[in-house]
């Protein structure tokens, strides 16, 4: 062996060669076809003395490393109306709940809330479609098995809920002056709870269906997901955006239920994560936990963190300054003016009930906005995260082999030989 | 499950939910249609690939750049792209695997099935080089290169005097003990349970009266769904006429062409067009070794059971069926192919399963998911109640 000036540049050689990398850590995962011997080209130069091969060596065999099932055709688009289809079934029980219980507020921040976000979330909807024209297409067919096809009905039926709503909210707003209704108004008026019922009837539906409908692809780290729970993580991201917004949006007094929504579903988003994640093979872990997706829900992890601590504070404070809260005696009605103010979020209009409690409000109100704008933050990013990690986990076919292998040798192992799609004879 | 007894199944027991989950003909005057697609005697001409776009019209793919991925420019089936042949190189190592693993594909809770025989009783010594190289492999324990048979040199050796008779020549695919050359054209699979007809929201895919799944372009809207169902990665949405290949670059654009269906799901359609006229599709018409072939399904099945057979007859226990199995995750394909080593070698997926099969469970949860956000909303009133 040659020695030169230059070798103080090399690396230390490596104790008995190049440790095979192994990130699929179950049994039967992998095929280990990266480390034979006989691969040892692969591994060339990886003690740094000359150029290494720039392909990652992989722990199976592939098409020259093409991805096996393609990603959809989903884009931002679509993780907005994840976030948004979310966030309008919740508000819409809010909103339902916030009418029971006499909260104008938080019933009419709810309500145009949900309209808002249907609108939007339907919008995009339509603009991912290749052949944005045909949107009505989808009403062709009533189809249980498409996922999509049921999303779309559940959509149509809470939409037109949310929208007469919205019409009521409206008039209601404008001094049951400006909507042209005639003899109607009294009609539409006497249709509110029903509506509002059906309206919450679709729903939940509508925040849970969206596990279902990316569980229900071949895309691995998605179907996984749906296996495991998605529509758990899910329903609590949506009542996590939900009761967010009504905390933005809704005077502090009135979002009492709002917080309480919020911190269960970001509880229940921690646990059903986790319970997801574990159910799931290492490889469709991954995409959850790498690149800009992981990056996106670590972040979501934190807002998510910060905006529970956040609301825990203000309903801790809301509950021992809660004299100080307390509206004037004989509040008043619905005027446009403070309701519109109310809806808007600014800080509460009847301000008269104690100079020494504006202060105490007015923190409340403040971090009551700041958690909840970080709660529905938080939701979206665990949506765009999801649906960003499932389009990952389809480029590599490794995300979609190693599970696949598992699986298969783990039904061999049991003794079940008859359902491989690949046979001897 | 054979057209016919699918057929007959469904008569005795029309409640088949296999059958009326995916919208299977019960009454159809057609049998089942299918591709039997045997790689072991595919060349890689690709002809099936220009065939089939020159027939259905597709677009160009890619921008004409090399994949270096061996003879494979196409790069994948997609939104353009019916027919793909792969090519992959394999050394002795990667061919003594594949052996192995079809030998325990075959040997699966069977008597075992002997190595080749025509090994072991000792080949004819070669001469000169030839043989010098061989002797020189045998320390490896490699297989030797199977005697020809026949002297392709001497004088009358192509000209058989009768030419159905082939005994004297051995058929054994042309591989060498140190290097083959896989090439096999892939394919929609037109599953029995087809997971991008299941989930399609518009009724745009349907269920032929041959039994294979097609797209109505003028029905698609494009939502991509068919795409994310399809557990082969086969149906595409035709967004601009071009796939991505791994080389795409800046200053390379496909041409400007015109593109029809353009924003809508795309895929083989077992040339539907052909089929209603009682022609076959393109690929396997124009097909010059009979790689692939085409007919009613439950022959293409019997036609691929033989042939395997025979495959291993001769030692080759690499081959193995693609898709025969009535009992796999997707209820056996339309498109059955005999393929020369493990399926993710050519792309394709180990164990696919239909993502519906999965969907049951996945409602039951979003059901419970969806109870839970009401209970959640319920009990946040009652906790925030005002005194």
């Amino acid at each position: 062996m040659s020695t030169s000036e230059y070798d103080s540049y090399r690396p230390p050689e490596p104790e008995g060669g190049r440790r095979k990398r192994r990130r699929g850590g179950r049994p039967g995962g992998g095929r280990g076809a990266g480390g034979r011997p006989g691969q040892g080209w692969k591994n060339r130069g990886a003690d740094g003395n000359r150029e290494m091969p720039m392909v990652e060596d992989v722990e199976f065999s592939s098409y020259y490393g093409r991805p096996i099932v393609k990603a959809p055709p989903w884009g931002n688009e679509i993780g907005l109306y994840l976030f948004l289809g979310g966030l309008a079934g919740g508000s819409s029980l809010l909103g339902l709940g916030a009418q029971l219980s006499d909260r104008p507020r938080l019933r009419i921040a709810s309500r145009l809330t949900a309209m808002t976000a249907t609108a939007v979330g339907g919008a995009a909807l339509v603009a991912d479609l290749g052949r944005p024209e045909r949107f009505l297409n989808m009403m062709r067919v009533f189809k249980v098995s498409s996922p999509m096809s049921l999303g779309t009905w559940i959509l149509s039926g809470f939409g037109v809920g949310s929208g007469v709503l919205t019409a009521i909210e409206v008039d209601r707003l404008t001094g049951e002056k400006v909507l042209p209704l005639g003899p109607l108004r009294r009609v539409l008026h006497a249709l509110e709870t029903p509506v509002a019922i059906e309206s919450a009837l679709f729903a939940t539906p509508l925040a849970a269906y969206t596990g279902a409908l990316l569980g229900d692809t071949a895309v691995p780290t998605w179907n996984a997901a749906g296996r495991n729970g998605l529509s758990y993580v899910f329903v609590a991201s949506a009542s996590m955006a939900a009761g967010g917004a009504g905390m933005a949006l809704a005077p502090v007094r009135e979002t009492g239920p709002a917080r309480l929504l919020a911190l269960t579903g970001a509880a229940g988003e921690m646990v059903a994560m986790e319970r997801m994640k574990k159910g799931m093979h290492p490889a469709e872990v991954d995409p959850l936990e790498d690149g800009e997706p992981g990056r996106k829900l670590d972040r979501a992890e934190k807002l998510l963190i910060a905006g529970a601590i956040g609301t825990a504070v203000a309903e801790v404070g809301t509950r021992v300054f809660a004299k100080k809260m307390a509206p004037r005696a004989g509040t008043p009605g619905s005027g446009v003016l403070s309701a519109v103010a109310g809806a808007m979020g600014s800080v509460n209009g009847h301000a008269a009930s104690g100079k020494r409690s504006w202060k105490t409000r007015a923190v409340l109100r403040g971090l009551s906005v700041v958690s909840g704008a970080a709660l529905a933050a938080a939701s979206a990013y665990t949506r765009f995260g999801v649906l960003e990690a499932g389009i990952e986990s389809t480029k590599d076919p490794r995300h979609v082999v190693e599970p696949q292998r598992a699986r298969l040798e783990e039904r061999r192992a049991a003794g079940i030989i008859d359902d491989s799609i690949t046979t001897g004879r | 499950m054979s057209a016919q007894t699918l057929g007959t199944d469904a008569a005795q027991n029309p409640f088949d939910d296999g059958a009326l989950a995916d919208g299977h003909w019960h009454d159809a005057k057609h049998n089942r249609k299918g591709f039997f697609t045997d790689t072991s005697i595919c060349i890689g001409c690709k002809a099936c690939e220009v065939a089939c776009k020159e027939w259905n019209h597709n677009p160009q793919d890619g921008t004409f750049e090399l994949l270096g991925s061996s003879y494979d420019n196409t790069g994948s089936l997609g939104a353009n792209t019916w027919r793909h042949v792969a090519f992959i190189e394999q050394d002795s190592e990667r061919i003594e695997q594949a052996r192995e693993s079809g030998r325990k594909l075959v040997n699966l809770g069977m008597p075992t099935v002997r190595p080749r025989t025509d090994e072991t009783s000792g080949a004819q010594p070669l001469d000169g080089a030839l043989g010098a190289a061989a002797e020189g492999r045998t320390s490896a324990g490699l297989p030797t290169t199977p005697e020809l048979g026949v002297d392709l040199l001497a004088p009358g050796a192509l000209e058989p005097t009768d030419p159905d008779d082939f005994t004297g020549v051995d058929t054994t695919p042309p591989d060498t003990a140190d290097f083959r050359w896989l090439m096999s054209s892939d394919v929609c699979k037109h599953c029995t349970h087809a997971g991008c007809l299941d989930v399609c929201p518009t009724g745009a895919l349907f269920r032929t009266e041959f039994d294979t799944v097609v797209v109505q372009n003028d029905v698609c809207n494009g939502c991509g769904t068919c795409v994310a169902g399809c557990p082969f990665g086969v149906i595409e949405r035709r967004d601009d006429g071009t796939i991505n290949t791994p080389t795409d670059r800046d200053d390379r654009k496909a041409a400007d062409m015109d593109v029809p269906d353009k924003g809508t799901a795309n895929k083989c359609t077992l040339c539907y067009d052909r089929l209603v006229d009682g022609q076959e599709p393109a690929c396997a018409q124009t097909c010059p070794t009979q790689s692939i072939k085409f007919g009613d399904r439950a022959d293409m099945v019997d036609q691929a059971h033989e042939r395997v057979a025979e495959l291993h007859k001769k030692g080759l226990t690499e081959a193995r069926l693609y898709g025969a199995n009535p009992n796999d995750g997707v209820g056996g394909t339309g498109s059955v192919f005999l393929i020369l080593d493990e399926p993710e070698v050519y792309g394709l997926p180990p164990d696919p399963r239909v993502p519906t099969k999965d969907l049951p469970k996945m409602y039951a949860n979003a059901g419970i998911a969806a109870l839970g956000m009401i209970a959640a909303a319920g009990l946040s009133f009652l906790g925030s109640r005002r005194s």
